[in-house]
């Protein structure tokens, strides 16, 4: 198909950038605590509230965080770094700047790799640099937003939060890799515990520039893409906006440089007309703060100090567990999981244990939408259920109905298995099955007799139904050929 | 009117206090009253504040009666005047603004609150718009008048603080100081000023105006009085990350210590800088001369590019403040213009709220910061403040201290300069230097010229204020002038 042919010219440019909280226990430049959903104004002072006369004064452990961050992702901690004022004019934010860093960041210069379906990808990190986060309006009325609003309040409890921002290199060549290096990135932000990354409590965001290279293999026109508050409308966003950008193309239009928003409703992108010209954010160095001076042997002990990566985990996880590439992969892409593998992994077959909680387990979780932390199955219940399978006490497919049972419930495998009778049949209870079904299909039994073993399938069926699948189909297959003779 | 209350110094006010011959109340009824008899002529306030005075005055006096177990501090008795530029708990804080007309702040800024939680404040002194001025004249609340001659400017931008205490409002004052805020005024109404090494005195609470250039500085009769002030604010605050974590010393101890081998070097380049009117270089060459009598080497410096301080600190100081301005957008205190839209709100509120400097300012500042200028302008700017920096190293190699002029005029007349900015800007030629630099510089009077007080200008290394008290306190005791209360 030519248009198929044509498609596979195109290749995909794209940047992202993540805005995340960093897990202190307070806000950047002032004493008032970090929180999550209080009531608004909660957690104000002088200082977050830009009263005349205040000062900022900087929180030493968003300094290590943001270091240990951009550790993490193999980047370079500059011995020197600077804060700047972003100077704009609007309602969240109080100072009518916001303190940022410019052209001397905490952080620049390193990597990320990315496992996708195509293999692994690595993604560049241009620069992570610190910030405050803005303060919150609240659009009154019925649109939501400012345009159309009755009227704005503003919620500061959110105003000075420590943030990080984290731009990586326009590495990223497909949705699909961009949703993978999201993960990745989440991941190891949890892991080294400097963020929750939750995107539902806005912890985590994340926007995207998307270009589509020239024939001549220079960077196209880039839009930027906000507003994609999950992961997978990342993936969705950008892919609706290379379809968009596409179709300019072929119809040899011009793309804008625009903002962009994605519509998770509609599945498509839209552009917010603004009238506003360019900023120019007249960007100074802060002269309220001292320049960060941050020695060697400090980066080499927050080095140090640094918990196992994602990456690191998966290849311990390979190497002690057995595991494969891949079940190690989606074990330690979750921190929590990881964990939850581990304590299992103890007690259990390590293969097993792998099995279940990559398999089973996480498509219930992922069935639900939960995560493992939310979830009533523990380890225990986790290590029991294979024991009961290991002693042939139930089959896996009896097994995977206690599974969800635990998950549903949370009570223990084994009294499910007595509550509801899964028990496996076996021994002289599933030889007296197997001589029922012969008895009552004498045509098939004579069949198999025959040589004929195209109705073993069928014969075997009826024995798992007479034992309700209770019954190991391999052991039900055995005895019935023996007893048959064949 | 008990005049000769209202003489004394502050020190001298002070011991009598503590000495049980007056009261910290009788203080603080006599700055009352005088306020009263002469506020109408001279304009020093925004705020008065008369009944903090005497309420704050009977715990001083409460405690002091408790046998001074509590520790009351010698400063505390005195009655101050605060510039309307420091955040005041629950007296309102206009900064000379109107933006700010009815803004009344939550905190007091650390300066207040290291002075003492019973501080005596008589009110709220006049003052340029946010610091921007050199005459007081750009305050919404109306020009100051200088004691010595109500015609003339006190001097800017703390020229209330200034024409409180030559008028015997208050027996001293606090002022800031970003380009010769605090020395200016108090060389025009015949007092000392001292800026103090930038970080010495916390800012917060200091309304900023340019953030890297202001201090916190005494406005007083003498030099004994600056330094009991300075010891009063003085120290670092884990809330100013500029301030600095530097021990303070006692100020007072060796204020007497004389100036046996100090070296003093004349400033050639403020000398000779433009504008100094002949009887002005020459009150500050008499000065020098005193200096070596009192047993100083007296020698000629130099600060090669001094002269270009001024032009350097017409972009970093607006550039600054245009970003520190930013906040005053009427979206959560001060004045907000009834308007249908936020932008329209924030465009009318600061139109109404800011006076023409101001503004004329934060254009400045916004350009020099913008794309394409950033460069040529602010960068550049800084380029000339390490310059300058480096020439006072340089001379602090060969000299202890630096003479100079304060500014090269005595105060000029009201309406003189305010409608040519440029004229007005080049009153503080001699005294932005020690502020881009950082460094303490002190004004004393130094004389009369035609009647009006003179100011002589003394700087020192970064936290060598006491060198500077001493070599002040010995200009001051070979002088012939006395502090003398106006009119």
């Amino acid at each position: 198909m030519a248009e198929t042919k044509e498609k596979q010219t195109y290749q995909a440019v794209i940047g992202l950038e993540f805005h995340v909280h960093l897990a202190t226990r307070t806000k950047m430049f002032c004493g008032c605590r970090v929180t999550y959903g209080d009531p608004p104004n909660t957690h104000t002072c002088p200082v977050c509230l830009g009263h005349p006369g205040a000062l900022p004064v900087l929180n030493e452990k968003a300094i290590e965080l943001g270091a240990m961050a951009g550790i993490a992702l193999n980047c370079e901690v500059a011995d020197h770094a600077v804060f700047a004022r972003k100077n704009y004019f609007y309602p969240d934010l109080p100072k009518g700047y916001q303190i940022s860093q410019f052209d001397e960041p905490i952080c620049v210069g390193g990597h990320i790799d990315v496992p996708t379906s195509d293999g692994t990808v690595r993604v560049g990190i241009t620069r992570l640099h610190l910030e405050e986060d803005a303060a919150k309006n609240v659009h009154v009325g019925e649109s939501g937003r400012m345009h159309g609003s009755t009227g704005s309040l503003i919620d500061f409890n959110r105003g000075g939060t420590p943030l990080m921002e984290i731009v990586t290199e326009p590495d990223i060549p497909t949705p699909e890799a961009a949703r993978a290096t999201a993960n990745q990135l989440k991941a190891i932000l949890q892991a080294i515990g400097v963020s929750e990354a939750d995107m539902e409590k806005g912890q985590l965001r994340c926007d995207a520039n998307v270009s589509i290279r020239n024939l001549d293999g220079s960077f196209g026109t880039k839009t930027e893409l906000k507003n994609m508050n999950s992961f997978r409308f990342v993936e969705k966003g950008i892919a609706a906006e290379l379809e968009r950008q596409r179709e300019i193309i072929e119809e040899r239009g011009r793309i804008e440089q625009a903002t962009m928003h994605y519509d998770p409703n509609k599945d498509e992108v839209y552009s917010l007309r603004s009238k506003e010209e360019a900023h120019d954010y007249r960007y100074f160095p802060e002269p309220d703060l001292l320049p960060l001076e941050l020695s060697r042997e400090w980066i080499e002990d927050k080095k140090n100090r640094l918990p196992e990566l994602p990456a690191e985990m998966k290849k311990r996880f390979v190497e002690s567990y057995g595991l494969s590439d891949y079940d190690a992969g989606v074990l330690t892409a979750d921190r929590d999981l990881a964990a939850f593998y581990e304590e299992v992994a103890e007690n259990a077959d390590p293969k097993q244990s792998a099995n279940w909680i990559s398999g089973d387990l996480r498509a219930l979780l992922n069935e639900e939408g939960i995560e493992i932390s939310d979830s009533k199955v523990g380890p225990k219940h986790m290590i029991e259920l294979i024991s009961l399978v290991e002693t042939d006490t139930v089959s896996r497919s009896a097994a995977r109905t206690v599974l969800e049972h635990v998950f549903e419930s949370g009570d223990a495998p084994s009294s499910i298995v007595e509550r509801d009778g899964l028990a496996q049949t076996g021994g002289d209870e599933l030889d007296g099955v197997v001589e029922a079904v012969i008895a009552d299909n004498p045509d098939e039994a004579e069949r198999v007799r025959g040589g004929d073993k195209k109705v073993v399938g069928f014969l075997v069926g009826q024995i798992m139904k007479a034992t309700r699948g209770n019954a190991d189909g391999g052991q039900a297959r055995e005895r019935l050929l023996e007893k048959l003779g064949s | 009117m008990d005049r000769t209350m209202l003489d004394l110094t502050a020190y001298e006010l002070a011991r009598k206090i503590e000495a049980r011959e007056l009261s910290a109340r009788e203080a603080a009824e006599a700055a009352n009253a005088r306020i009263d008899a002469v506020e109408g002529d001279i304009n020093a306030f925004v705020t008065t504040t008369p009944e903090i005075a005497l309420e704050r005055a009977d715990r001083v006096d409460e405690r002091l009666k408790n046998g001074g177990a509590d520790g009351v501090k010698l400063w505390e008795s005195v009655p101050l005047v605060v510039k309307d530029v420091l955040s005041t708990k629950g007296t309102r804080t206009t900064c000379g603004s109107k933006i700010l007309e009815d803004f009344t702040p939550v905190y007091n800024a650390t300066a207040l609150e290291n002075f003492g939680g019973d501080l005596v404040m008589v009110g709220k002194a006049n003052m340029d718009e946010f610091a921007m001025g050199s005459s007081t004249e750009n305050s919404a609340y109306g020009p100051t008048r200088n004691p010595w001659d109500l015609d003339r400017v006190p001097g800017g931008s703390s020229g209330g603080s200034a024409a409180a205490v030559a008028a015997g409002e208050g027996w001293w004052a606090l002022g800031t100081d970003t380009g010769g805020s605090v020395r200016q005024p108090g060389a025009f109404c015949g007092m000392v000023g001292l800026k103090p090494t930038y970080g010495r005195v916390s800012r917060y609470g200091l309304v900023a105006f340019a953030s890297s250039l202001d201090q916190i500085g005494p406005m007083t009769r003498d030099t004994r009085d600056a330094a009991l002030l300075l010891q009063a604010i003085s120290g670092h605050d884990p809330n100013d990350s500029t301030s600095a974590k530097v021990e303070v010393p006692d100020y007072l101890s060796t204020l007497e210590d004389g100036i046996s081998g100090l070296r003093v070097g004349v400033v050639t380049e403020l000398m000779n800088a433009e504008g100094v009117e002949s009887e002005v270089k020459s009150i500050t060459e008499k000065m020098a001369r005193d200096l070596e009598e009192a047993g100083a080497e007296v020698g000629e410096a130099s600060l090669p590019h001094a002269t270009y301080g001024l032009p350097a600190y017409y972009i970093i100081a607006p550039a600054e403040l245009s970003s520190n301005l930013a906040r005053f957008d009427g979206v959560r205190y001060g004045k907000r213009a009834e308007a249908s839209g936020v932008h329209e709100m924030y465009r009318r509120t600061r139109e109404e709220g800011f006076g023409d400097e101001a503004k004329r300012r934060i254009m400045l500042g916004t350009y020099a910061l913008s794309s394409g200028y950033y460069d040529a302008y602010y960068a550049q700017a800084q380029k000339v403040r390490t310059k300058i920096i480096d020439d006072f190293r340089s001379a602090f190699r060969d000299f202890d201290v630096l003479i100079s002029p304060t500014c090269p005029t005595a105060a000029f007349e009201l309406g003189d300069k305010v409608n040519d900015p440029l004229a007005m800007y080049a009153n503080d030629i001699c005294a932005v230097p020690a502020s881009l630099a950082g460094v303490p510089a002190i004004s004393i009077p130094g004389g009369l010229s035609n009647g009006l007080p003179v100011g002589v200008q003394l700087m020192s290394d970064h936290f060598t204020e006491p060198t500077l008290l001493r070599a002040s306190y010995a200009a001051e005791k070979s002088s012939d002038f006395r502090f003398e209360m106006k009119p």
